[in-house]
């Protein structure tokens, strides 16, 4: 909520007329989202400083100021006083000649390199702290001093998520701006508004001439362009035409797809899956617990499957798996060989009931313990089909994961995770219980004393 | 053809007529194969003319014949231990001989008839006289019989067709021989009248020999036929060469009662609102009758086995579970996604839209416990109306002044705890847990949250807290004096860092973070600038007043929030005992509750907590004022708020059901929920705009849909009933409300 912005170029209260603002009065701006306060604390010939203080409404962040829907969905949020996406459009609105780097009376001023500061309170940063503030602002010439906010509630000590930003250095004063305009809400790693394709041509405008150029550039894109895939590879195709062609990744990946990542463990794991179905001579697969469709895209491209099956607690994951899938589009499956079901294994349902074979690929570490008997007797029990495919991860193999702190597991939503011998035991009660046979394979590289890094059970009757 | 051709519009030629008549011409005779037991041949156009249509009711619409009934088992031949359990059920049986041919004659108590599921014959050891009593009692119409496989076959071997004589086939041939000269006349017309199901008592029963899905009671085809007859089979067979049932029951969910034999199990268990009473009195078990409308259970031992089964009479499932408990460990997906009714006896019907439903499932079966533990969920609570006082968003004046205009005399106060809504599951013991619960393991109770989670992530911690509920409950005398050996509580376990811990952390500690460190700043450049001698207004009191309201969200949770090591360190405040075995707490006053819940606190175990309460008059004006005053001292000491309830547990008026409890939330504690500066007038003028229409509706029809699940968990209805109930109220919550209400 509040930035302040000084020179100690003589005269320095020319400072006053790049910002287009008098230093002896109180400016007041509206903003759709409350006001804008802009004073000067400091206006001598040696310095001069103006701050911007933001008054955003928390009322009206939630109720919005018609009967539409506000910007937040809590009053209890940190946007009001944090500096956010909301400085910058209230720096883009209050101090629009300076953004641009014009000035009437004064343009060579404006063109000149002056010596500069600027405070920033309270910077919200996500991941990487004071040093992600080092690694943006030191390669563009500032010198940095990063103080830490203090936490305003016990237990004393405890870190918080904000930090008292100063930069000095000498540039344009548009030049700052245009850096603080683009590193504020990258360092907060979110925005207040949607992002479409405009936000590419304003990350290109305010970052011509430092950012490509910097080396944190794809992390620059990527969060100023709120993770958009799509937008963030345009973006830095245009900074850099020659790098082209990088190979998609993912958004957001999952911690458990960084750690497992150097060995590609997934498609080892989909190649085992898949490898086991068709050996099983299945026709109808169902793949439950799907999420966004890998399975069924890697078994889609099979000539054995007469009908593919996938079920899902998640709407969303759904949608996604709908779209890569390209079900119901020109150039995906014929009608009626994909379907997609919203279901859970909790609940017996003959939708998927005629699949001769199921896979739950890396799905039953994520079901309560509690609730594992139900999914149990629903596949094994209930629908019974001829093969059913079961992965789970090797908890023997996280010890050779060096970022996995011993103990942990690799994703936040796995309920727990299955040395090979807890595995194997399960995997025989239940096929012992249900009447099936069972075999159970390594899938991935075999450490010698930890196994492979994730295990497959197939299950026949 | 001629009609045809004088009649303009319609453009089909000859050929179209006369493939017609080839048509029909062809499958005529293959009508009475496919089940029409009845065939009008109308052969020309006088006949056509003179044909009338009447409707008349199937044969096996008895709807009209309300019975009372003795819905008798499988038979096979056990003509001593028919004629026993006869006497059992006070049918008189005299035989009696002329002209060389015994005659029995039954003489049924008053008004009863008796009700044979088929399979009269073959295995046994007197197939005749069990065919002379059957056929007595349907000729002097006190006896009706369906049709069994067994039945039919003889039935088929009496008309001459070939027919493998099998699974006791020739034991009955051989007896009718020794001994059946006078059926020889009636039988075959006997065999060939019996239906395939009957339909009795107002639609309330179903009678048929090999069970019947609910859309075929009350039909006639060959499907239904087969069915009644063979039931259904999954084209497997077991390892003794016997086709694999395929359980049709296990789906059943009609209203009308479906009694039917044809399987033989060792005992009679209802499951779904279906019973099998062939509990194999041939094979050595014995002969069941069912009494309609009693629902009692009448048996008679077989005296020898007369025939050695092929495969061993099915067991009752394990565990000391009753068949519909291990029945309902499933939970079919048709019992909860799309738009559904669900009936309830406080409101009535009540509609969950397909999309809630929808959004409901993922949160049902990736992070609730386990159904059979889920039997219920708390209704969501609306806040007072809004107070019209100047910087108050809610007061306790608005609550009583609620409830006096709808006519309640009597509320009572309950200081409102700033923890966790819990619902606590506590059971006697594990075999209580596993009998009462289904529970798969050796857990005694289950404790979740108001959206249906696990409170504890750890069973160890959840099992501590238990077993302290339990000596708290040992020691006030609870399971003896309430005849149970489970109880259900509604409680707030606290404190409320101990399940928010990371809502704290992540949301409500970073605001009063950023808006210290924000506003200092802001504060020491206003300042500067004002010792600059700028013209800043009240901009410097404004911000010095922000300053203080953040100060102060900072500490407002600091009472709600302590380290919790173990079980030592919670506290669990109950305030309503749901439910005990065979009763649902519903009709018992507040004042009872929080007698019950004083005595648990008063237990000494230092877990469980007081709850502080009074009772006010609302006629009573200083009563009110004191209750204001009790409310602003707990308050103003850190205190959440408190509840308002009527009296009355239901509360009732012209025009339905009341809020069953009002919340009025203290100054301090709204600070968290509206944000650190809501009480500015600037903000709150614009706060007390807010709609309690739909937070209140949604409250009664989730304090319904929660009642009826009790009811139906109390009542010991499938578990599907009793889900459908609590996946309801989780459907509703996610109608958009206000979360701040």
């Amino acid at each position: 909520m509040f930035l302040s912005l000084a020179t100690t170029y003589r005269p320095a209260t020319e400072l006053g007329f790049l910002l287009h603002k008098h230093p002896d009065r109180v400016h007041e701006a509206e903003l759709p989202f409350g006001k804008a306060l802009l004073f000067y604390t400091e206006a001598t010939a040696e310095r001069c400083e103006a701050a911007l203080v933001l008054d955003v409404d928390p009322v009206g962040l939630v109720r919005g100021s018609g009967r539409g829907d506000g910007l937040l969905d809590q009053y209890v949020n940190d946007r009001p006083y944090a500096a956010s996406s909301f400085l910058c459009v209230a720096l883009n609105k209050v101090l629009r000649t300076a953004m641009n780097g014009t000035c009437k009376t004064h343009q060579a001023l404006a063109d000149a390199t002056i010596p500069l500061e600027a405070v920033v309170a309270p910077l919200p940063v996500r991941g990487g702290g004071e040093a992600l503030v080092r690694r943006l602002f030191e390669p563009l010439g500032w010198t940095v001093t990063v103080t830490p906010v203090e936490p305003a509630t016990p237990p004393a000590g405890r870190s918080t998520r904000y930090v008292k930003l100063n930069l000095a250095g000498e540039a344009r004063l548009a030049t700052l701006l245009a850096h603080l305009y683009v590193l504020i809400p990258v360092l907060d790693d979110a925005k207040h508004y949607w992002v479409g394709d405009d936000e590419v041509e304003k990350l290109l405008a305010r970052g011509a001439g430092w950012l490509d150029a910097h080396p944190e550039k794809d992390l620059i894109v990527r969060r100023y362009l709120k993770h958009r895939r799509a937008l963030a590879r345009t973006a830095l195709e245009r900074l850099d035409p020659e790098a082209g062609d990088e190979p998609e990744r993912e958004a957001v990946p999952s911690p458990e797809a960084v750690l497992e990542a150097p060995i590609r463990l997934h498609d080892c794991r989909l190649d085992a899956v898949a490898t086991a179905l068709a050996a099983a001579g299945a026709t109808v697969v169902a793949d439950l617990g799907c999420g966004e469709g890998k399975l069924l895209r890697r078994l889609v491209r099979e000539r054995w499957p007469v009908r593919l099956i996938g079920l899902d607690p998640s709407l969303r994951e759904l949608e996604t798996a709908t779209r890569r899938l390209k079900l119901n589009e020109p150039g995906g499956p014929p009608e009626g060989r994909v379907t997609l079901l919203h279901g859970s294994l909790t609940y017996r349902d003959q939708r998927w009931a005629e699949a001769d074979a199921a896979a739950l690929v890396e799905v039953i570490e994520h079901i309560d313990p509690a609730q594992r008997p139900l999914v149990e007797r629903v596949v094994f029990g209930e629908a019974r089909p001829r093969t059913v495919v079961v992965t789970t991860p090797n908890a023997d193999y996280n010890a050779l994961f060096e970022t996995l702190p011993a103990g942990a597991m690799r994703h936040p939503d796995h309920r727990f995770e299955w040395t090979r011998a807890e595995f194997a035991a399960w995997s025989d009660a239940v096929a012992a219980a249900y009447g099936y046979r069972v075999a159970i394979e390594p899938i991935g590289d075999v450490d010698a004393a930890h196994g492979a890094p994730s295990q497959m059970a197939v299950f026949t009757r | 053809m001629e009609r045809n051709e004088v009649r303009p519009d319609r453009p089909s030629g000859r050929s179209v007529v006369q493939r017609m008549v080839s048509e029909i011409r062809k499958g005529l005779g293959g009508l009475q194969r496919e089940g029409f037991r009845q065939v009008w041949k109308l052969g020309s156009a006088e006949a056509i003319e003179r044909a009338v249509v009447s409707r008349q009711p199937l044969w096996t619409d008895k709807r009209a014949d309300g019975g009372p009934f003795d819905i008798v088992g499988d038979v096979h031949g056990c003509a001593d231990e028919l004629q026993t359990l006869m006497g059992k059920l006070g049918y008189a049986v005299a035989w009696s001989t002329a002209d060389g041919v015994r005659r029995p004659t039954v003489t049924p108590p008053e008004g009863r008839k008796l009700v044979f599921v088929g399979d009269l014959g073959d295995r046994g050891p007197n197939t005749p006289d069990v065919l002379r009593i059957v056929m007595a009692m349907v000729a002097a119409g006190t006896g009706y019989c369906v049709q069994g496989n067994h039945d039919q076959k003889l039935a088929r071997f009496l008309a001459g067709r070939k027919v493998t004589p099998s699974h006791g086939l020739q034991q009955t041939i051989d007896q009718l021989a020794a001994d059946g000269a006078d059926l020889k006349r009636d039988l075959p017309a006997f065999l060939d009248g019996l239906r395939s199901h009957l339909w009795l008592d107002g639609g309330r029963l179903a009678v048929a020999h090999a069970g019947l899905k609910e859309e075929m009671i009350g039909r006639a085809s060959g499907a239904v036929r087969e069915f009644a007859l063979y039931g259904e089979t999954t084209g497997e067979i077991d390892e003794y060469g016997l086709p694999v049932r395929a359980d049709w029951a296990r789906h059943y969910r009609g209203k009308t009662a479906v009694v039917y034999g044809h399987t033989p199990f060792l005992s009679a268990e209802w499951l779904n609102n279906t019973l099998c009473i062939d509990t194999g009195c041939v094979f050595g078990g014995k002969l069941t009758a069912l009494r309609w409308p009693e629902r009692e259970l009448v048996d008679m031992p077989a005296r020898q086995v007369w025939f050695e089964p092929t495969r061993p009479l099915a067991p009752p499932p394990g565990d000391g579970r009753t068949a519909q408990s291990a029945s309902d460990d499933v939970l079919d997906i048709e019992d909860v996604t799309g738009r559904r009714w669900v009936e309830t006896a406080m409101r009535g019907r009540i509609v969950v839209a397909e999309e809630n439903a929808a959004a409901a499932l993922e949160v049902m079966s990736r992070f609730a416990i386990a159904p059979n533990w889920l039997v219920y969920l708390p209704p969501t609570m609306s806040p007072v109306e809004t107070s019209p006082r100047d910087g108050w968003l809610e007061r306790p004046e608005e609550a009583f002044e609620h409830y006096r205009r709808r006519g309640i005399a009597e509320v009572v106060c309950e200081e409102k705890h700033m923890g966790s809504r819990a619902v606590v599951a506590l059971c006697r013991d594990a075999a209580a847990a596993r009998a009462r619960f289904g529970a798969f393991g050796e857990e005694t109770g289950a404790v979740w949250t108001r959206t249906g989670r696990a409170f504890f992530t750890d069973a160890a911690t959840t099992e501590g807290l238990l077993a302290r509920l339990r000596t708290a409950a040992d020691a006030a005398g609870l399971w003896e004096e309430l005849a149970t050996d489970w109880l259900l509580l509604d409680a707030e376990i606290m404190p409320w860092s101990a399940k928010a811990g990371s809502l704290i952390e992540g949301q409500y500690a970073p605001v009063a973070d950023a808006a210290r460190a924000g506003l200092t700043a802001a504060r020491e450049a206003l300042a500067r600038g004002a010792a600059r001698g700028l013209d800043l207004g009240a901009l410097d009191l404004r911000f010095a007043q922000r300053a203080a309201r953040a100060d102060r969200y900072a500490e407002a949770w600091a009472p709600y929030v302590w380290t919790v090591a173990g079980v030592a360190d919670l506290k669990v405040a109950p305030f309503h005992l749901l439910a005990s075995e065979g009763r649902v707490w519903f009709d018992a006053d507040h004042a009872w509750h929080m007698g019950l819940a004083d005595r648990l606190a008063a237990t000494g175990d230092g877990v469980v907590a007081p709850t502080r309460w009074r009772r006010v008059d609302l006629a009573d004006e200083a009563a009110c004022e004191a209750a204001v005053a009790w409310w602003e001292a707990l308050t103003a000491a850190g205190g959440e708020g408190m509840v308002v309830k009527p009296l009355a547990f239901v509360p009732r008026g012209d025009k339905g059901l009341h809020q069953p409890a009002l919340k009025v939330r203290g100054s301090e504690y709204l600070r968290i929920i509206y944000g650190p500066e809501y009480d500015a007038p600037e903000h709150l003028v614009r706060l007390r705009e807010r709609g309690l229409g739909g937070k209140r509706n949604l409250a009664i029809r989730e304090f319904a849909l929660g009642h009826e699940a009790l009811r139906r968990f109390v009542a010991s209805e499938p578990l599907r009933r009793v889900h459908e109930c609590v996946f309801a109220v989780l459907a509703l919550e996610s109608e958009p409300v206000d979360p701040r209400l």
